[in-house]
Order: C-alpha cells, then sequence, then structure tokens
C-alpha cells in the first residue's frame, strides 16, 4: 500500500496543479447533464437513475472507508436500513416533506455510527471486517421483529405516500424525486471530494499506510478512523433514506445480509480510492447487474459479484475506475507520441 | 426443571455443530492466518455432495466418508487456483477474495441443486434415548455430540502431538522461518485448507438432518461458530470447541427466557464477537499475539 499512497498523493498533487479550472468545468457539465436528464429520462428510467445515484452517495462514504481509511466493512448495509426505516417512519408517521428526510435519516445515522462505530474501531483489518460481518446478518432479523412493529411495520414494512413537488413546477412524482437525489449526490460529490483532498484525507491516508508514523507526525489516528467511519456512516444511512424515497416502500427482506455484500462489491469493483467515479461505476454494476441477471437465474446476480470481485483483485484492484484511468492513460501517451 | 434441561439438550446439540464449525476456522486460521468468510458456504456445498451421493444410493456413512474425502481435496485445489495469486496481499484485497468465494460458492450450490428445501438423512439411528421421566435425548442429538468430540480430539492430537500439526503451525506463525528450517509452507497451507473443508463437511452432514439443506443453510451456523470461535480463543481448538457450545446453550436459553429473545438470537451472536474482540481479543484459551513494530 505504500506505494500506492505515494502514487496516490503525487497523482493527488499533479492534478490540482494542472487542472483546478478543468476539473471544475467537469463536475460543472457533469452536474447540469445530471439535471438535464429529468427532461430526457421518464418513468422506470427516471427510478433507476434515482436509484444508482442514492447506492452512489452510499458507496462514496464506504469508499472513504475502504479505500482511504483502510478500514474494511461487509455491514454497512445496516446502515443503509438505519437511513430507509428513519426516512420511511418520518413520513409515515410525523408526514416530513421528502426531500428533508435525508437530513434526518443523516443525523440518527451518525448517531448510530458513532454508537457502534467507537468500540468497533478499536478493531483492525479482519477483524472489523467480522465485526461488521455479523452486523449484516443481524440486520434483517431486527427489522423483523413484533417489537418495533409499531413503529417498522414488522414483516410487511411501510408503503410510503409520497408526494411530489408543488404544483407550479410542474414536475411529476418521479421526477421531483430523482431531482432531490440529484441534488444529495451533488452535495455528497463536493462533501467528498473536500474531505478527501484536505487534511482529513491526508490523516486517512497516513493512517492507512502507517498508522504509527501517523501519529509521530501529530495525527491524531482514533479521531481520523472515526471520522471516517460516521462519514461513511453519515452518507450510506443518506443514500438509504434516498433509495427509500424512490422505491417508496420498505421492509426487511429489501436490507437483506446481501445488501452489505452488494454495497462491498460497489466499492471494490467500482474502484477503492475514486473518490467519485468509482463509486457511480460501482452503483451502476449493482443495481444493473441484479437486474440482468435475475431473470435467467436466481443466484445469478451473487455468481457475477463473485467472480467479478475476485478477477478484479487478481487483475486491477483499484476496480473499474482504476481500468478506465489506465485505458486513458494509455491512450493520451500514444497521442502525445 | 425438565425445561431446563430440555433447552440445555437442544442448546448442546447446536452448540456441538457450532463447535465442530469453529474448528474448522481454526483450522483455517492456525495454518494459514485468514479467516475464512467463505467456510460456511464451503460445509453447505459438502453436504449437498452427500445428499448426492445418499440419492445416489451409497449409504450414509460411505457417503459422509466419500464428501470428507471429496472436500479435502477440493479445498486444495481450491486454495491452489484461487487463494495463492493472493498470499502477499494486504488485509483488504483478502477479504475481499473471501467475499467473492462465499457468493461463489454459494451461488454454485444454488445453480448445481436449486434453492429447494431438502431433507436429510442422519447418520444415527432415528428416535431417541429416555434419559429421565419426561427427558429424552434425541440418538442424533448425542451422536453430533460425540462427532464433535472425536473430531475436537482428533485435531488437538494432531496440532499438539504430531510433526505434520507442528510444521502447519509454525507455517502459519511465520513463512520465512518456517522455510528456512525446511518445512514446505506451500504444501501446509494447501493442507490446512483441505483439513478444514473436510471438518466442515462433517459439521454440515450433522447439522443437514436437524435444520434441513438449502444453499442460505451455511450463513446463521457460520456467525455464531465465528463467536464460539472467537470467544475460546481462535488459535485454541479446545476453546473453540468450548466457545461454540458455550454460544448453542446461550442461544437456546435465551431463545427460551428471554422474551423475543427467539428474534434476536443473531444480534446476541454479534454482541458476544464485540465484546469478546474488545475485552479479549484472543479468546479465553487463546494464545496472545504480540507484534513488533
Amino acid at each position: 500500500m505504500t506505494t500506492e499512497s505515494t502514487d496516490i498523493t503525487q497523482a493527488l498533487r499533479a492534478s490540482r496543479k494542472a487542472s483546478v479550472p478543468l476539473a471544475r468545468l467537469g463536475y460543472g457539465t457533469a452536474a447540469l447533464a445530471l439535471l438535464a436528464a429529468t427532461g430526457v429520462l421518464e418513468g422506470y428510467e427516471l427510478f433507476l437513475a434515482s436509484s444508482i445515484l442514492s447506492y452512489a452517495i452510499a458507496a462514496m462514504g464506504l469508499n472513504v472507508l475502504m479505500g482511504y481509511n483502510g478500514q474494511i466493512s461487509l455491514g454497512h448495509g445496516a446502515f443503509f436500513a438505519i437511513g430507509a426505516y428513519t426516512a420511511s417512519i418520518c413520513i409515515d408517521h410525523f408526514g416530513v416533506p421528502f426531500a428533508w428526510t435525508p437530513v434526518i435519516a443523516g443525523t440518527v445515522g451518525m448517531v448510530a455510527g458513532w454508537l457502534i462505530g467507537k468500540p468497533a474501531l478499536r478493531l483492525e483489518g479482519v477483524y472489523l471486517a467480522l465485526a461488521t460481518f455479523g452486523l449484516a446478518i443481524a440486520t434483517p432479523t431486527v427489522l423483523r421483529s413484533d417489537l418495533f412493529s409499531e413503529w417498522t411495520g414488522g414483516v410487511q414494512g411501510i408503503f410510503l405516500q409520497i408526494n411530489p413537488a408543488p404544483d407550479w413546477t410542474s414536475l411529476d412524482l418521479d421526477q421531483s424525486i430523482y431531482l432531490a437525489v440529484v441534488g444529495y449526490f451533488v452535495l455528497f460529490s463536493f462533501l467528498t471530494l473536500r474531505l478527501v483532498r484536505g487534511l482529513n484525507g491526508k490523516a486517512w491516508i497516513a493512517t492507512r499506510d502507517n498508522p504509527i508514523a501517523a501519529r509521530a507526525m501529530g495525527f491524531d489516528i482514533t479521531r481520523a478512523k472515526t471520522r471516517a467511519f460516521v462519514f461513511s456512516v453519515l452518507a450510506c444511512s443518506v443514500g438509504g433514506a434516498l433509495q427509500a424515497v424512490a422505491v417508496q416502500f420498505v421492509a426487511p427482506d429489501s436490507f437483506p445480509f446481501f445488501l452489505s455484500i452488494s454495497l462491498f462489491t460497489a466499492v471494490v469493483v467500482g474502484g477503492l480510492c475514486s473518490p467519485l467515479i468509482g463509486p457511480l461505476l460501482g452503483a451502476v454494476f449493482i443495481v444493473l447487474v441484479p437486474n440482468m441477471t435475475e431473470e435467467i437465474w436466481q443466484g445469478g446476480s451473487w455468481a457475477v459479484y463473485g467472480g467479478v470481485i475476485i478477477a478484479i483483485m487478481a487483475i486491477q484492484p483499484r476496480g473499474l475506475a482504476g481500468m478506465l484511468g489506465w485505458t486513458w492513460n494509455k491512450l493520451a501517451t500514444h497521442t502525445n507520441d | 426443571m425438565t425445561f431446563f434441561l430440555e433447552q440445555l439438550i437442544i442448546g448442546l446439540s447446536s452448540g456441538g455443530i457450532y463447535a465442530i464449525m469453529a474448528l474448522a476456522l481454526v483450522m483455517i486460521y492456525k495454518s494459514t492466518g485468514h479467516v475464512n468468510l467463505a467456510q460456511g458456504e464451503m460445509a453447505v456445498f459438502s453436504t449437498f455432495i452427500a445428499w448426492t451421493l445418499v440419492q445416489m444410493g451409497v449409504s450414509i456413512w460411505p457417503a459422509i466418508l466419500l464428501t470428507v474425502a471429496v472436500s479435502f481435496i477440493g479445498a486444495i485445489v481450491l486454495e491452489r487456483v484461487v487463494i495463492r495469486p493472493f498470499a502477499k496481499a494486504d488485509d483488504l484485497v483478502l477479504v475481499a477474495v473471501f467475499v467473492g468465494l462465499f457468493l461463489s460458492v454459494h451461488s454454485l450450490a444454488g445453480a448445481i441443486w436449486n434453492y429447494e428445501v431438502k431433507p436429510f438423512p442422519s447418520a444415527f439411528s432415528d428416535g431417541s434415548i429416555n434419559l429421565m421421566a419426561d427427558l429424552s435425548i434425541r440418538v442424533h442429538t448425542l451422536g453430533s455430540l460425540l462427532a464433535t468430540g472425536a473430531v475436537l480430539t482428533a485435531v488437538w492430537f494432531f496440532f499438539r502431538y504430531t510433526r505434520l500439526g507442528l510444521a502447519l503451525r509454525a507455517a502459519a506463525d511465520n513463512h520465512v522461518s518456517s522455510r528456512l528450517v525446511g518445512i514446505n509452507v506451500s504444501v501446509m497451507l494447501a493442507l490446512g485448507w483441505g483439513l478444514a473443508a473436510g471438518i466442515g463437511a462433517v459439521a454440515g452432514v450433522m447439522i443437514a438432518p436437524v435444520t434441513f439443506l438449502d444453499p442460505g443453510m451455511g450463513l446463521a451456523p457460520l456467525i455464531f461458530a465465528l463467536a464460539g470461535a472467537l470467544l475460546g480463543g481462535i488459535t485454541s481448538p479446545f476453546g473453540a470447541a468450548l466457545g461454540g457450545l458455550i454460544v448453542g446453550v446461550l442461544e437456546a436459553m435465551v431463545s427460551a427466557y428471554v422474551p423475543y429473545g427467539i428474534e434476536f438470537r443473531e444480534l446476541i451472536a454479534l454482541m458476544l464477537i464485540l465484546s469478546v474482540l474488545l475485552v479479549r481479543p484472543a479468546g479465553f484459551f487463546g494464545e496472545f499475539m504480540t507484534r513488533r513494530v
């Protein structure tokens, strides 16, 4: 990892120096394109896009935790579920407008993340993965419990009654939801980039690569780990809230153990340490693959995930984004010759 | 009192199975230093092989023996082909590979044998033995406890008293030094995987008659076995087996006596894992690992 980190810092430095205005132009165009899609896509396509973007938000957070801070979580589906259920309860019981639910979900998620993260973060590497693996397996059973069924709807779950944006906007329901999702996606892209490229990012990378040296240099590594964990949980619960709004339904079976594995897959397949492109590609992957394979074969998406994860680890540990970057560099050097 | 004893027997019978699974985890950890997340799925896959053999008309004991042999060889091949290329990788890559393996084995079992729940014959005779007035224990329960005991003794004896066991322990502890004293580390790693898969197969054929057989069967036992292994110490076969038994009894007691307990069994396993890792990371009987900084 050490050589990789110097790669990253060098790449960061280079990209900053050379192409700040160019990058900003790129981000702006991308954001505008996402907004413009509201008019182009319709119905089910808008729903798919909302789904992909909300998973991408969750994957961005998890990528910060796993890619930049090097901590392994197999259980972030639990926080995705906490976000989704918080949003659903807010809408169902308190009539909160759907666009505000991610804020509440994020707050609740951060508290939960801090409570679980504080003890869990004393674990390292494989052991944190094991503990969160347990969290992922325990989540659906807790949601299914009769104990909280008054709030969670038990096995039945909650159907959400969501109101579209006011009439003067002339947006239908799918469009209003999509626009809200895009808003949060842009916000989280900005936050992630700021955090990763700022002092926090340096602290995370240093903690990942050499905790002792990081501490010697004056980084508070416990705080760095906790921050990365809480940010990842925040992103996952906001992603979960948006996903619940997009589907307009939550139930224990929407958050199986497999969801946590899907989020993990999105980060690994998309590309570790690629703050935006990686999670986005990963989210596209985990939304589209089950869509395509489940009709052919029930366990198909498990098989594809499993095969692709092992293949990616063997060929290009930086995932799809890494492959994209590699191709880009090859093309660039060729044109320079 | 009878109710309590009944629960105790239920607990011991599932605990016995967790204990064998925990032993499989210990086996891989002691010989390769990895925690195999796919252990449960591999055990289920082995059980399906045994099921197929039984369907083909092989009687149950030869079927089990054959399954253990096939699992042993299959796992060695798996280690060679899939795990070996990642030998020098860091934790994140390894965990990702194990997750990939977990998913692949699971879906392969689903593809070959589909997701229908299948009954599985017990290796022991049906019926039960009367212990007291209205307390009886199923022969299968007793049998799987005895099987646990036998496997445990064998594993303990193997690691403690054989040259091969010592070599396996050394290989896990330090690849370079082991190589310097003439241990073939590469063979040891493969052997560790093979033995773990064999033990896992035993766990699978013991648990399947109770829970019935389907591809999702391995998940819950894995988490309890993990809790057991960590509780007893993942470096100690005896500790892990005891931990598995304790977790099984705890699960049964909580399900029976705590309101809503049966719904929160997995959560208890999680709490147990967290608290053990925080309070005494080496478990009760494990060796403390010290690391050079």
